[in-house]
């Protein structure tokens, strides 16, 4: 199976030296000038600072500042806010989408569970709906004018106030679990169907009962599908934009520096470019760090690869 | 796959019985999920069919009146006609985007499959742990670098970030791993093809599932995509259909009759994604089988 089953005179005979290049190239140069380059511009970016030489209507010049700009960012309230409203934020909404995800995906891994086909492209569909519609709908069922989720609950008694301060942080939380928590769904429903079945059959054989069965064996078994979404839920937490940015339009609750990236992109607006590139400098080597951390824990404490 | 989920008779009788225990509560818990998860598209399917004044005076979760087709209309010749413009601008840059992406991660993939060569590994390294960085983080620093060259405000400023898929890279390597022998470009080669047209004749016919997967990953990813857009594109005749919609969305409070215009416009844009999937169904399920469990 590996490469190195071919013995190496004859691949280099065959395979010319300029193929891989041929094949790597035409990727990995976009990849270092408009990927990698950037991360680096922004670091040195930074790292500097601009100042207006002779009072406001100077020209302005660019000046190496040092850390100036994160120590900006450390003492920040407002940033400093926004980091810690998003990891309330994920704390709470990344295991509850992923207990929806696994929830779903049992039920449909199970013999009881009709229309399979249907409800699994029911829960998948809003993953293939744009963050900006799906907050513009949620949206439009939060506002208390438009929406019948509002007038029915009212009918009942009750005053829900989706976009107040107190609530807008789940309202947002909804949005998020709802557009995602499909894709993770699938994720684990198809590695629950690749598990090999004579592992299953022999646990019922011996008297597991469904629940057991599921928590005891599946889960386990299912783990780095769960480690792999677990990861991708943490970084998306960590950019949190589109669905904040949105209904902003329409409640006063939400500041322009809500979340970090809502915080590095009004400061990028004011033209304050050394200290937006400073924030998504932070938000980047947070969320990789955590990430990477994520994963590093989780494969150390179940001992696989 | 399909092999593991059949039973024998006598063990799927045993099995069916064991997992029997609560088919009601399973199937109720399942049509709550999905409920939920269907409302609000149901809801935007009737709110697009109303006229402006039943869109806030009736019952938002069935239809009165409808009248789709003038609405759409509407839709289409407000502002000198600027939401066909952005929804071909949409299908630009995801179809231009997702196309070249798959391409370039398809060949990179491969290539980081089977040769050998010094660095290899570091480079695959860098690919995976950009795939880590998040999109979001990486758009701003893009910004900034690209108005240091005069590149933002135009196509391709939205257009040349979203041909780099580290994940599509990933996949294909591991696709290709584990459904391209080695014996059989080594024959090829002793037949004298190229390493071009042995790529092009025997390792593209045997990824296309991943590659399916990779370009609709990424169509729906560029079709998606809100920051990137917003950041780099001031003149909103380059808008994609998401920026143009948050666009008209803020502007509402100033112009309400861009309440029914926005509501009927979100489910426009839902549609070519509908159609992709749809129509790609078998590809994609099969691919996201391969990243989880290779993952």
């Amino acid at each position: 199976m590996s490469a190195s089953v071919v013995d190496a005179p004859k691949r280099r005979r065959l395979g010319s030296r300029i193929a891989p290049a041929a094949f790597l190239l035409p990727f990995l140069i976009p990849f270092l000038l408009i990927f990698i380059g950037p991360i680096g511009y922004a670091v040195v970016q930074s790292l500097q600072k601009v100042e207006r030489v002779a009072g406001l209507f100077g020209t302005p010049t660019t000046v190496w500042a040092g850390f100036a700009q994160y120590q900006r960012a450390l003492s920040d309230s407002d940033f400093v806010a926004s980091i810690m409203r998003v990891l309330l934020f994920g704390v709470i909404q990344v295991p509850v989408m992923m207990g929806i995800a696994l929830l779903v995906a049992l039920l449909l891994d199970t013999q009881s569970a009709r229309l399979k086909r249907f409800h699994r492209l029911a829960v998948f569909a809003p993953y293939g709906i744009p963050g900006v519609v799906a907050a513009l709908m949620w949206g439009f069922l939060y506002d208390p004018r438009l929406s019948p989720i509002v007038s029915g609950l009212e009918a009942v008694g009750l005053h829900p106030d989706f976009l107040g301060t107190d609530h807008i942080l789940w309202s947002i939380a909804n949005v998020v679990t709802w557009t995602y928590a499909g894709y993770n769904m699938i994720i684990i429903y198809a590695a629950l169907q690749a598990l090999p079945s004579d592992i299953l059959e022999a646990a019922s054989i011996d008297g597991a009962r469904p629940l057991r069965l599921a928590f005891h064996i599946k889960v386990p078994l299912i783990a780095p599908a769960l480690v792999l979404t677990a990861v991708f839920s943490i970084i998306g937490t960590l950019q949190l934009f589109t669905e904040p940015e949105v209904l902003k339009t329409i409640t006063t609750t939400i500041t322009s520096t809500y979340t970090p990236t809502m915080a590095s992109y009004s400061a990028a607006s004011a033209n304050d470019y050394s200290y937006a590139a400073a924030l998504s400098v932070l938000i980047a080597g947070v969320s990789f760090v955590l990430s990477f951390g994520f994963l590093r824990f989780t494969t150390r404490w179940n001992g696989t690869s | 796959m399909t092999s593991h989920t059949t039973n024998t008779p006598s063990t799927s009788v045993r099995i069916k019985r064991k997992f029997g225990a609560a088919p009601v509560a399973v199937n109720i818990v399942l049509l709550v999920a999905t409920g939920y998860f269907l409302l609000p598209v149901f809801w935007l399917v009737v709110a697009a069919t109303k006229s402006r004044p039943d869109l806030v005076s009736s019952f938002g979760f069935w239809f009165l009146r409808p009248q789709l087709f003038q609405n759409l209309q509407e839709l289409f010749s407000e502002q000198d006609h600027v939401f066909g413009q952005w929804m071909l601008n949409s299908l630009l840059y995801s179809g231009v985007g997702a196309l070249v992406g798959t391409v370039l991660a398809a060949c990179a993939g491969y290539c980081l499959a089977v040769y050998r060569f010094r660095g290899k590994e570091a480079i695959f390294s860098l690919i995976l742990g950009s795939v880590l960085v998040p999109a979001t983080a990486l758009a701003l620093p893009t910004f900034l670098a690209f108005a240091k060259v005069g590149l933002t405000d135009s196509y391709l400023a939205v257009l040349l970030p979203s041909i780099i898929s580290p994940f599509g890279v990933y996949l294909s390597r591991i696709y290709t791993q584990a459904a391209v022998p080695l014996e059989l470009l080594e024959a090829g080669r002793i037949d004298g093809a190229n390493e071009w047209q042995i790529f092009r004749a025997v390792v593209l016919r045997l990824i296309s599932p991943a590659l399916v997967t990779v370009f609709l990953f990424q169509f729906v990813g560029i079709w998606n995509n809100f920051f990137l857009p917003l950041i780099m594109l001031q003149n909103d005749r380059l808008f994609p259909v998401t920026l143009g919609l948050y666009s008209w969305q803020s502007q509402i409070s100033r112009n309400p009759q861009l309440l029914l215009l926005t509501v009927v416009g979100s489910l426009v844009a839902v549609v070519p994604l509908v159609i992709t999937f749809l129509s790609l169904q078998r590809y994609w399920k099969a691919g996201l089988t391969t990243g989880s469990v290779k993952g």
